[in-house]
């Protein structure tokens, strides 16, 4: 697998551009990291959450006697235990409570918790709640949720509109009369889960101080201090959110306060123990948090040479029982219709409605890759109707550095031709596309993503870099690793900076007592933010140590670099001073720590995500994709034979990481692309388990020798050392990439996900009735 | 206590008496009973493979394993793997430096199959590898790099002539 690894850059650095192993493989491959639910704390209880089983039904009555009169059980709450406050992101939308109070909205909501001596106990409390409902009649399809005389799931959203979006950039009226050619087409997608191994999973501790701790799996550990606090109605800092290693995050509910996290604090404060909850695996495939299924109708204007006009899309995704942040979810999926081909005129109309399901929200590229796979199908479709060799047609339109687009992103970098081009070479396209044996075929998909959003709550990073008395660094920051590498890359910019070993740096995990605050590990945020943050801030600690060196070596600290530990004169490198002499200097005798801060916010640029204008993020990446498959006509089964993919992160500071989060996500969107699909019948999941829901294997991909990822380098002037996201990006044109290379093995046009053998062999059949014309 | 059985276990070389309840998986005795956190708890069916530990030299997916069924046997987890003077077992550097290791969640699992993968078969072909390991779930890496690094491992052991 020849990835190319920006070597032409490599030796300007010490550390960056190099590939440093994950600072924390050499514990987990030894057993010794410390995911939630491997530790255990004296006295400590176990808890379960009782889930309704019915889709939608008001609570009449709960009655816990029978359950707390069982052995071994030591106390259970409910929803009226807490405080009845809802919480949430966006002050709008919040919709969450801890459990249940009047209602429950879906199949697997929250009703009542247990604490017990053990697991066993706990489950077996639950059997014996009796909760004594009144069925609603519920609701599953966003349609049918809009009628009139629909039942209402939330009372504040009448109508079960839970978001929604309208943008109107340019003049599509306009942009649509000027084409000559215009395209519709309706594309479905369905419900994934992130598939996270390790299962949600804390420890909650309340003193009788009233001090609470949380130990838990989060990847945005600051978002639970708030939204713990906000549910309990008492103030922050109260709390302490004490990050555990996480066994993957892929926003599938570690970046939020869970019903878990609620009960496992009060169930605490209750029995004066701590606390634990680990979900099962059937609860974490059946609950919240999920990818939006999406109906996307999309209306597409060209000139004949391909070039593009306009754009009108309405999308309707089935939002389920909660909002999530379903309003960014809406949101984001028209503005990144903006990109990365350029688009003079957009429309779009989203709504995000109210369902009885499980609630949707973020997921690994969050609402892109659903319209990506939509937009980039289409345009192999508009390229075939006007002669268009697919690369062809992405050329003509591609975004190019320094373009503002019609919703107001302004572009500082983005080598969107050359991850084309690069695509193209490495898959030999030229050579493939047309020329394949038959029901083998080949195609190409792109995408876009953000490095980091605008929100509009936090929306900065910091970070505090400490140089101790032996010339090691202590790296504190908001930020955490979820598996990405956070924990080295962060390091080796301090590394970096300061002239010493990413061994030397240490990266704690996030303790809300300790480290800086920040909204955590989302939105391909932390290279960039953060990185910047841990950038000025190691910055800032050299500059420190720099006046105190200049000071003892007689030099301007314009003349000094660092190095090995040390701080050199620049022409004179025999005179130097170790790093722990100058600390120890500055904090034995003059009184000073040496402590660097840093924080980096991307401006105070608002945007409304309703109407959409506004640029979101301080840079923005494209990729390409190229996927060969081969189809058997016989079973629909389809095979990704080859996946040559390009992405520009910028530069890439750990070559090895970049290849792992693009190769990561490439992954995850083929799992959508074929495999995945969270079956709910009347709500009810009818595959939780990863027996039945199936994510692709390490048989179902291609051979080393037929993937490849090349990186395209474009160091954004505002990125730390150049550098822009990279864990989401590379898998938003993924899910177009497989549906182009199927039309092209079988002539076979996929606008439903999955692309499931039994949908494939109805295509085959539908397209031999056409060949075999009308039937008399 | 009636339900308690006497139970002794042979773990990473060492033995363990214990009182357990029959009905306790090898996962939950190895977790719980002797702090060994290293197999991981994750679907309980047997589909994931983070639970994964060897059993005489063969890979089990101890939550499906009762911990009686275990005795006399030779349990093999994480952690009995590369300590000592000798260091870390070449599978684990591989997989540290090779970048198979994100979340580390299914890292365990996957090395200790690994590792009886290569002892049946020290030059294994590329299918052999994923077909070795398709036990095994893995959502950060799309399994790339952890096949790069079982090559890497099984190329390394039999330079230094390992098994």
């Amino acid at each position: 697998m020849g990835a190319e690894t920006g070597a032409e850059a490599r030796d300007e650095y010490n550390i960056i551009g190099k590939s440093v192993p994950k600072k924390d493989a050499w514990l987990k491959v030894t057993g010794q990291a410390e995911y939630a639910d491997d530790l255990t704390l004296p006295g400590m209880l176990y808890g379960k959450l009782l889930r309704s089983p019915h889709p939608h039904a008001r609570i009449l009555h709960i009655d816990t006697a029978r359950a707390a009169a069982l052995p071994g059980v030591r106390a259970i709450v409910t929803g009226k235990d807490f405080p009845g406050i809802k919480y949430g992101n966006i002050p709008t939308t919040r919709d969450y409570l801890p459990l249940a109070i009047d209602k429950v909205r879906y199949i697997g909501d929250e009703v009542a918790a247990v604490a017990a001596i053990d697991e066993d106990t706990a489950e077996e409390a639950l059997d014996l709640i009796e909760v004594e409902y009144e069925v609603l009649p519920a609701v599953f399809e966003p349609e049918e949720a809009v009628q009139p005389g629909a039942p209402q799931i939330h009372d504040h959203c009448p109508g079960n509109v839970a978001a929604q979006s309208a943008f109107h950039f340019g003049n599509v009226d306009q942009g649509f009369a000027a084409s000559d050619s215009i395209q519709e087409d309706l594309f479905e997608t369905q419900p994934i889960k992130h598939g996270m191994l390790e299962p949600h999973a804390c420890i909650g501790v309340w003193e009788s101080t009233g001090r609470i701790t949380l130990r838990a799996s989060k990847q945005s550990p600051y978002v639970v201090w708030r939204q713990l606090a906000m549910g309990l109605g008492i103030e922050p800092g109260q709390i302490r959110v004490i990050q555990t290693v996480i066994g993957g995050g892929f926003s599938g509910g570690k970046q939020e306060a869970m019903p878990m996290d609620f009960c496992a604090v009060l169930l605490s404060k209750k029995t004066r123990r701590p606390v634990k909850f680990v979900h099962a695996m059937d609860e974490v495939l059946s609950i919240g948090h999920m990818r939006h299924p999406m109906k996307i109708w999309l209306r597409t204007g060209v000139k004949k040479d391909g070039t593009l006009l306009a754009q009108h899309c309405q999308l309707t995704a089935n939002g389920g029982a909660y909002s999530s942040i379903g309003q960014f979810s809406m949101y984001l999926a028209g503005a990144m219709l903006n990109l990365p081909y350029r688009l003079p005129n957009i429309k779009y109309e989203a709504r995000r409605i109210y369902t009885n399901n499980g609630f949707c929200g973020a997921l690994r590229g969050h609402t892109i890759p659903q319209i990506c796979f939509a937009r980039d199908s289409q345009l192999d479709m508009i390229g075939e109707k006007l002669g268009l060799d697919p690369v062809e047609i992405r050329l003509r339109n591609a975004v190019q550095t320094g373009d503002t687009t019609a919703n107001g992103f302004r572009i500082s970098t983005f080598g969107f031709n050359e991850c084309i081009e690069k695509a193209a070479e490495a898959s030999h396209w030229r050579e493939k596309h047309g020329k394949l044996s038959k029901y083998r075929g080949i195609g190409i998909g792109c995408g876009s993503l953000i490095c980091g959003a605008r929100l509009m709550g936090h929306s900065a990073s910091s970070a505090e870099v400490r140089v101790q008395e032996d010339g090691t660094v202590l790296l504190t920051t908001g930020s955490t690793d979820v598996g990405q590498g956070a924990d080295t890359v962060l390091s080796m910019i301090a590394a970096e900076v300061l002239g010493v070993e990413v061994d030397n740096v240490r990266f704690p995990k996030v303790d809300t007592d300790m480290t800086p605050v920040d909204p955590g590990t989302f939105g391909s945020r932390v290279t960039f933010w953060t990185g910047n943050a841990v950038k000025l801030a190691a910055e800032d600690a050299r500059q420190q140590l720099a006046d105190i060196a200049a000071q003892k070596l007689g030099v301007d600290p314009k003349e000094l670099v660092f190095r090995n530990r040390h701080v050199f004169i620049r022409n004179d490198p025999r005179q130097g001073v170790a790093l722990k002499e100058l600390v120890r200097w500055a904090e034995f005798r003059l009184g000073k720590m040496i402590t660097g801060r840093g924080a980096y916010a991307a401006g105070e640029e608002l945007i409304d995500f309703r109407t959409g204008y506004g640029n979101i993020s301080p840079a923005y990446t494209p990729s390409a994709c190229v996927v060969e498959v081969e189809v058997d006509p016989e079973t629909g089964q389809v095979t990704v034979v080859g996946i040559w993919g390009a992405d520009d992160s910028g530069f890439p500071l750990n070559p090895m990481a970049v290849k792992g989060q693009v190769l990561g996500a490439t992954v995850m969107c083929i799992g959508q692309a074929l495999y995945e699909n969270l079956i709910r019948i009347q709500g009810q999941v009818m595959n939780p388990s990863f027996r039945d829901y199936k994510m692709p294997l390490a048989t179902d991909l291609p051979k080393l020798a037929n993937v490849e990822h090349r990186n395209v380098i474009t160091r954004d002037p505002a990125g730390p050392f150049g550098a822009k996201e990279a864990g989401e990006g590379a898998g938003t044109g993924v899910i177009a990439a497989v549906a182009n290379a199927i039309y092209n093995a079988t002539g076979v046009r996929m606008k439903n996900l999955p692309m499931s053998p039994d949908r494939i062999l109805c295509g085959l059949q539908e397209l031999q009735k056409e060949k075999n014309g009308p039937q008399k | 206590m009636k339900d308690l059985l006497p139970l002794s276990l042979r773990v990473n070389g060492e033995r363990h008496d214990l009182l357990i309840r029959p009905w306790r998986t090898l996962l939950e005795v190895l977790r719980e009973n002797l702090g060994l956190t290293g197999a991981k708890r994750s679907c309980q069916e047997g589909q994931c493979g983070a639970c994964t530990v060897l059993i005489d030299g063969k890979p089990v997916n101890s939550c499906l394993y009762l911990a009686i069924e275990a005795q006399d046997k030779e349990i093999l987890t994480i952690e009995g793997l590369g300590r000592g003077d000798a260091g870390l077992h070449p599978i684990q550097k591989s997989f540290a430096e090779k970048g198979a290791v994100q979340c580390g969640f299914c890292t365990a699992g996957l090395i200790l199959t690994t590792k009886a993968l290569l002892d049946e078969n020290p030059n294994p072909s590329e299918d052999e590898v994923r077909n070795g390991i398709v036990g095994h779930l893995c959502r950060c890496t799309g399994y790339f790099q952890i096949v790069e690094a079982v090559l890497d491992a099984a190329r390394e052991m039999r330079s230094e002539g390992r098994r």
